[in-house]
């Protein structure tokens, strides 16, 4: 199709870099995986967030064009708009996120897709369908930025906020939270983890290993709002956060073309889980023995995290053996979306085949 | 003028009426009776006689009362009619009305076991031991309830000659050849006729013969038929929630798509069929694939097209092809669900919040639901935008004698879309929701195209022509007036309505959808009264220039339609202001399917007042 005309996006391959500019293997600079400027507020923690998205992409030379930003409505949806400017991306429907994201996968499963969501987005308007995204195992990094309250609409409780939370205008929150780490067991993910804003490399590593993972990952990442909820006895503050993290291992990722160098840890201290593209998380033990590849473990923790009030962080469960939403309808090697008109109707004979079925 | 009343011929005793009635058979929803109706309307077809079968059933898995009515038509018209000249009695809940039901002259047949007093002594009346006939059958214990209703199959080929080796045909088709099924009910059937040529003496006049007049026809539902077109319209990703009357339709996809579209040496499947939790995320996912560049539909009812009304409003404006089956029922909320209607098309048409228009193609039957399902991905592609496929529970769920379904007449149309090779051509790089060809149809790239200027970022938001957010007035009004062209371009891309015009005529009607057949039938009653008429079917919405000649060169346009506020009667006032006042509904909403001798008096009726 020639006959189009028009001005540039003003999106263009990379411009010569200056010398100093660090490239990555695939000879891209950060400034190929940044967006456009953020509207967020100084200091959200979505903002890290999404650097940290950048960062990763960065580090694993992931091409832009091979990933698609998904997310829903929302301060966090908005975020996808300020990073990977090359991406196809689509800022959908409150809570309907996952079903768009779900039918995206089958144009071109061979892309990667990071979804953003919020608290409200996720467990207040979109629940239902966060559940199934989860059932079906769609290969989506679903990062959820959780600050227990609304933004764009200033400041009212979401699903996540403690019971008896007081905010500004809103009163007490009377209500039991959603754990969104325990709904994504419950419903069957096969990578669940969660993290703090506040802990920038945990993020970073986290997003990489859940890049490479092949189904539904869930990043449950407390990420505090400056403006309505960052009281420093608040559960989504920098300040309760800081105090009150405690990373359940020391992880690090492994990209496949990189060889683990064993010396860097220390006999018997560490648990290595191998992903399905080849590449592998390195857990390093800290104070508790746990192990992320057994439901009944995670749904434990979950619990004892409640009881001792601490915001447990790290890779809470990862199941490498089931098959991805896109293995379970058998798709060619060749993307959908790439399919000539002869390979998607059928010939002309087959008409006859057509109303033979009929009386 | 006085309306005329419209009565049946009488019927003259000792005179046989051949191949000229309607038949129904009142049965518990369940009990299997659905087998045994569809074996008499095939064996009828099968005989070459034109038939229509109509399914009247309940909303309930079983026990409710559910009839089937089958008309007998040497003329050919298919439509329903509101007498009934044979009606078999199976079901005690239903008994006494069914035996009032019958026309003086008619027939009523019954099985022994329903222990009734019989009142009518102007009618025929029969009964046969469907009990006993089951009983003594080879049919296991735990079917003979079912099988039972085979007998009044056999019983009525013996009281209206219908050829037994056609039986056999249409049983060997249902039962795909497999021997048990079909020797147990084919021997309960001629168990049944054998019984009733030594027991029953016929006293009624109606009959069949065999004739020729279905020689190059089929019988299919227009679910299954919307099914079979899309997979030949290349669909690549189908996401549905079930929902009466529309699950056969993605049924009828689920389970044939494989026969047609995995082929040998094929590495995978080339499409995708998913059962979402609810209608929001079905259409969610058909988005989400039309937006990565699929032949994407879903398939729903009127509870669903108001779920589906957020997803609507941002395939609109986002501008994503996606394809959207609404098999009517009546409504709002639960309403009827298992009857009939044309009651979704202000809704539909108006989708969304804001300024919505949305396309709808109106499939008049199973053939077009056929055709439509392939048509419609080209419209949805050419376009970018939603296209809604407004077929009906009667349209949809009831056998029709159609023509064979034919093969695509032009290639698959995949509209504007860029690949690296088209934008590597472009040196100004291109816009994605830029006006360049006039025609208000902008260009789009798909996930997974390469080239680092290909990615855009869609969003239910205010934007640009580059696909910028921008809350900036001219750029939304601009946008705006954009898709506004764009929908009046949509007309040069829908099917044409249909015209069909007699000289001398100088009122018309406009119809669309299932009421076709009734449209038919009814032209040529009120010809019979000498009242001219031409019809104007319409197959799409935006209206066509067609609709505007039409509406110019009549004196008076009778809507004809299902529903009770005349919805498309509304549409084209709004279409046609000026020539409001010679737009008139002519609007049922009974939940039954249209019946000609109804229309037939409306139209009289109003065109008496008009003359008054």
């Amino acid at each position: 199709m020639s006959e189009t005309n028009g001005s540039g996006n003003g999106k263009t391959a990379t411009a010569a870099p200056a010398a100093n500019v660090q490239l990555n293997i695939i000879g891209m600079s950060k400034n190929d995986y940044r967006g456009a400027a953020t509207t967020l507020c100084a200091g959200c923690g979505h903002n890290s967030i999404s650097n940290q998205i950048i960062a990763a992409a960065f580090e694993l030379n992931i091409v832009p064009e091979d990933v698609i930003k998904m997310s829903g409505i929302g301060c966090s949806s908005k975020s996808p708009a300020y990073f990977l400017n090359r991406s196809f991306g689509f800022n959908t429907l409150h809570g309907r996120m996952p079903s768009v994201a779900t039918g995206a996968m089958f144009g071109d499963h061979l892309l990667k897709a990071i979804a953003v969501s919020g608290d409200g987005d996720t467990t207040n308007i979109g629940m239902g369908q966060f559940k199934h995204i989860m059932r079906r195992n769609a290969p989506v990094v679903y990062i959820i930025e959780n600050n227990g309250v609304y933004g764009l609409t200033k400041g009212q409780f979401s699903a996540t906020a403690e019971r008896g939370l007081k905010l500004k205008y809103q009163g007490t929150n009377p209500y039991t939270p959603v754990d969104i780490v325990q709904e994504a067991m419950s419903s069957g993910a096969t990578f669940v983890a969660r993290s703090f804003a506040g802990d920038a490399n945990q993020v970073k590593s986290l997003i990489k290993a859940a890049l490479s993972h092949n189904g539904i990952s869930v990043l449950d990442i407390i990420s505090p709002c400056v403006t309505f909820n960052n009281e420093d006895d608040a559960r989504h503050s920098y300040g309760w956060g800081r105090e009150h993290q405690e990373p359940l291992h020391d992880f690090t990722f492994v990209p496949k073309e990189q060889e683990i160098v064993l010396t860097d840890f220390a006999e018997g201290t560490t648990r290595t889980v191998e992903m399905h593209d080849g590449s592998k998380i390195v857990l390093k033990k800290l104070d508790r023995e746990y192990d992320p590849t057994k439901r009944s473990e995670a749904m434990r923790l979950i619990e004892e995290s409640h009881a001792e009030e601490v915001l447990l962080t790290g890779l809470i469960y990862v199941n490498e053996d089931l098959p991805s939403l896109t293995d379970i309808y058998k798709l060619p090697a060749r993307p959908l979306n790439r399919m000539t008109d002869n390979e998607i109707r059928p010939a002309k004979s087959l008409i006859e085949k057509a109303n033979a079925m009929m009386f | 003028m006085a309306t005329p009343q419209v009565k049946e011929a009488p019927v003259k005793a000792g005179q046989p009426v051949v191949n000229d009635f309607s038949m129904t058979v009142a049965t518990k929803n369940g009990s299997g009776s659905q087998t045994s109706n569809l074996t008499l309307l095939r064996a009828l077809f099968k005989m070459g006689i034109p038939v229509s079968g109509k399914n009247l059933f309940p909303s309930n898995i079983q026990g409710l009362p559910t009839w089937y009515t089958i008309r007998i038509s040497k003329k050919g018209y298919l439509a329903r009619r509101d007498s009934q000249e044979v009606v078999v009695a199976m079901n005690d809940d239903t008994f006494v009305a069914d035996l009032k039901s019958v026309v003086p002259g008619g027939a009523f047949l019954y099985g022994d076991h329903l222990k009734f007093a019989i009142d009518r002594n102007d009618i025929s009346v029969y009964s046969f031991p469907a009990k006993e006939l089951a009983k003594n059958s080879t049919a296991p214990a735990n079917l003979r309830d079912y099988v039972a209703n085979m007998a009044y199959v056999g019983v009525l080929a013996h009281l209206l000659d219908i050829d037994m080796s056609k039986i056999r045909e249409a049983l060997e088709y249902h039962f795909d050849g497999k021997e048990k099924p079909i020797a147990i009910n084919m021997g309960v059937i001629e168990a049944a006729h054998a019984w009733s040529v030594a027991n029953i003496k016929k006293t009624d006049p109606y009959r069949v013969e065999p004739m020729d007049a279905t020689a190059g026809y089929v019988m299919a539902d227009g679910n299954t038929a919307g099914a079979l077109g899309s997979i030949f319209g290349g669909v690549q990703f189908a996401a549905w929630y079930p929902i009466t009357p529309a699950s056969s339709l993605a049924e009828a996809l689920a389970q044939n798509i494989s026969a047609f579209r995995d082929v040998e040496g094929q590495d995978g499947k080339t499409y995708a069929v998913v059962q979402a939790e609810d209608e929001l995320a079905a259409i969610g996912m058909a988005v989400g694939a039309g937006w990565s560049g699929l032949r994407a539909m879903t398939s729903t009812s009127g509870p669903g097209i108001s779920l589906m009304t957020e997803f609507a409003g941002l395939a609109y404006y986002a501008e994503i092809p996606v394809v959207i089956w609404d098999i009517q029922r009546v409504g709002p909320s639960t309403g009827l669900p298992t009857r009939t209607s044309q009651g979704d098309i202000l809704a539909t048409h108006f989708l969304g919040h804001g300024d919505t228009q949305q396309i709808l193609l109106l499939p008049g039957s199973a053939q077009e639901c056929f055709e439509f399902g392939w048509k419609s991905f080209d419209i949805a592609e050419r376009m970018q935008t939603p296209v809604f496929v407004m077929s009906d529970l009667d349209l949809g769920m009831n056998q029709w004698m159609i023509k064979p379904f034919e093969y695509p007449d032009r290639p698959m149309d995949r509209g504007k879309i860029l690949w690296e090779k088209d934008l590597e051509q472009l040196k100004n790089g291109w816009k994605r929701y830029a006006d360049v060809d006039g025609d208000g149809i902008p260009y789009r790239t798909v996930p997974g195209n390469k080239a680092p200027n290909s990615a855009w970022f869609a969003r239910g938001t205010g934007h640009n022509d580059e696909a910028k957010y921008s809350e900036r007035s001219e750029d939304w009004e601009r946008n705006m007036l954009r898709l506004k062209k764009k929908f009046e371009t949509a007309a040069q891309y829908v099917p044409e309505a249909i015209l069909d015009s007699v000289p001398g005529a100088k009122i018309g009607i406009v119809a669309y959808g299932s009421s076709d057949h009734a449209i038919i039938e009814a032209r040529d009653y009120l010809a019979q009264d000498g009242i001219k008429t031409d019809y104007l079917r319409l197959r799409a919405v935006p209206f066509t220039s067609a609709v505007q000649e039409f509406v110019n060169s009549h004196e008076m346009i009778y809507i004809v339609e299902m529903n009770r506020d005349g919805q498309m009667h509304k549409l084209l006032q709004l279409e046609f202001p000026g020539l409001a006042t010679k737009l008139m509904a002519i609007a049922k909403h009974d939940g039954l399917p249209l019946n000609a001798r109804w229309v037939k008096d409306e139209i009289q009726k109003k065109e008496g007042l008009r003359h008054e």
